[in-house]
């Protein structure tokens, strides 16, 4: 048992053409990318020279950069929030409400999750479209007589952000509200019928008992949602290309804009890194809320 | 006593008052799976509306007839055909591989007995928080040096890196809990380790290949970032970048088109989930679950 777990000649060939592949697109490419962040330009090109620190100074006065950045903040915060808060309701709806067809229910919730993000944007755009007809939103809205509210969702700054976090909230619900329900099955019964026999209305039940015993999967919810968000890449780009005017134009957009539109390699390394960073560091602060000492 | 009546006053509601509870809820859940299944169901029956259509009568209108030119459309001079066996190809080979690498690798990390065993674990588990957009420009410099750009194999190869730490953080923590006893009745037995890996290992996990399966066939199939970057020659285009073209080459006008190549490009994420939703809903929450 001893000899065949330890045969080197296995051993090798199990992990070496993983950790080649892996070291070389996951691993090195960080490391590569805070090299290139000391650089200005492109490599291999005549204007590829050292810069020192000078692209992270340069994080601070550029406008663009500062503008993306407000734009996946508020993105994270609305979709965020959104996300988990909304999904609680549902997977609360999932527990008390739904009795009948209760797994189809959940089947039809789930399903927008597993759509392509380009086909649901797509979806989308045809759904808030005002010209050369109007979408299904807007046609609704004056279906309705709700002629006033009738305007083009994406084609102004002022709604491009709503409508946008609008879309994912939709299409990430099912998720939150099934991992949240099946921490709701995971509270033992007999807890809920003692807070109820004890007196607890629904609104007590919900905030002595169930929101505490929820509150690991909520931290889980929460940091799942928030990698997901300051990624914030695919649904802008597929939904307005980060426009009107930028209002929708994230961290990673902007990354990526630099370094393929303007071939500036070294300056969109910077940014990338930035995005690892907020990345960690906000994930370790949710985690923070997990309260262990309980 | 206060207490008591509190307790018992939902019973002493009249009956009447019950009903509406009742039926307001059940309005509540029609209403939130009509959230979710109305803009798809629009989808599909606007997907055979003709041109004159979309414009004369409202967006939420039902279809007149079944107007299967958007599909023909869609799937020839919108270049879904080619699109479509692309992503497939690309979705295809990278599973493969990530099931063969990942399963290997967890063997190793979490079954054999070598020294480094701790320092890799640590080291494969670094990637789950490497975001795909970080790796993307150095990636882009490594593939245009080594001539992968624009080429099936380097597109294969990316989509295998880029799912390795999720998968073996997977793929180990079912394994950990496989009996070592079962690994000593097979070398007792007469197996050697590939032996062991294949006839006793391999069986065992089947549901945990399942789940890797599922959810890296939603990544790989869903991707865009990787795919428009690194797979920017129409011959070698993945549905979703095709898809995010689609008004330029059709026209902002030609809704049905449109809306033909978005359902064909759902329609194998609709398949798989109608009949292995179980099985998709698991594996997509396991990460979150297991964690």
């Amino acid at each position: 048992m001893e000899k065949v777990l330890r045969d080197r000649k296995a051993l090798m060939l199990f992990i070496v053409p993983g950790l080649i592949l892996y070291t070389a697109f996951v691993t090195l490419p960080v490391l590569w990318s805070a090299y290139y962040s000391f650089f200005d330009g492109m490599p291999g090109f005549a204007n590829w020279t050292f810069k020192g620190v000078n692209n992270y100074l340069k994080l601070f006065r550029d406008q663009n950069f500062s503008n993306a950045f407000s734009v996946n903040l508020r993105y994270m915060a609305i979709v965020m929030v959104g996300q988990v808060c909304i999904g609680l309701m549902l997977s609360l709806m999932f527990k008390f409400w739904v009795k009948r067809a209760a797994s189809l229910v959940r089947t039809i919730v789930f399903f927008p999750v597993v759509l392509p993000v380009v086909a649901v944007a797509q979806l989308f755009s045809k759904i808030y479209e005002i010209q050369p007809h109007y979408g299904l939103l807007n046609s609704l809205l004056a279906g309705i007589g709700l002629e006033g509210l009738v305007q083009p969702w994406l084609g102004q700054a002022s709604t491009v952000l709503g409508a946008l976090c609008g879309m994912d909230i939709w299409t990430a619900l099912g998720f939150y509200a099934i991992i949240l329900y099946g921490a709701l099955l995971d509270i033992p019964e007999d807890i809920i019928e003692a807070a109820r026999i004890d007196g607890c209305h629904s609104f007590q039940l919900f905030g002595r008992i169930l929101l505490p015993q929820l509150q690991p999967m909520l931290v889980t919810c929460f940091i799942f949602s928030f990698t997901g968000t300051i990624k914030m890449f695919e649904s802008s780009l597929a939904l307005t290309q980060g426009g009107p005017g930028g209002a929708a134009r994230s961290l990673s957009m902007y990354m990526y804009d630099t370094a393929f539109t303007y071939q500036k390699t070294g300056y969109a390394s910077t940014v990338a890194l930035v995005i690892l960073a907020l990345c960690l560091l906000g994930s370790a602060v949710i985690r923070r809320f997990d309260r262990k000492d309980l | 006593m206060q207490n008591r009546s509190q307790a018992y006053g939902k019973q002493h509601k009249p009956p009447v008052f019950r009903k509406v509870g009742g039926g307001l809820k059940a309005l509540v859940i029609f209403l939130v799976v009509l959230m979710d299944v109305y803009p798809l169901f629009w989808m599909i029956t606007a997907s055979f509306k003709t041109t004159t259509e979309f414009a004369t009568r409202p967006a939420y209108a039902l279809n007149e007839g079944f107007y299967v030119q958007n599909y023909v459309d869609a799937w020839t001079r919108g270049k879904m055909s080619l699109y479509f066996v692309n992503s497939l190809m690309y979705t295809v080979c990278s599973l493969f591989f990530i099931v063969i690498l990942c399963m290997c690798l967890s063997f190793a990390l979490t079954k054999m007995h070598w020294k480094w065993r701790k320092f890799f674990s640590a080291y494969f588990a670094l990637g789950i928080m490497i975001p795909g957009a970080v790796t993307l420009i150095p990636c882009f410099q490594i593939f245009k040096s080594l001539n992968l750009l624009n080429t099936r194999s380097g597109m294969i190869m990316l989509y295998t890196a880029s799912s390795i730490s999720f998968s073996i953080y997977l793929l180990a923590s079912y394994m950990r809990s496989l009996p070592d006893e079962i690994l000593e009745a097979s070398v007792i037995d007469g197996c050697d380790i590939y032996k062991m890996l294949w006839h006793i290992v391999i069986p065992l996990m089947k549901n945990a290949i399942i789940t890797v399966l599922v959810i890296n066939f939603f990544f790989k199939w869903n991707d865009l970032i990787t795919s428009m970057t690194f797979a920017n020659k129409t011959s070698l285009k993945t549905v979703q970048t095709g898809l995010l073209y689609f008004q330029d080459e059709f026209g902002s006008k030609n809704w049905g088109a449109i809306f033909a190549s978005v359902s064909i490009s759902v329609m194998p994420m609709l398949l798989m989930y109608l009949f292995l939703n179980k099985a998709v809903i698991e594996g997509m929450t396991s990460g979150a679950v297991k964690g």
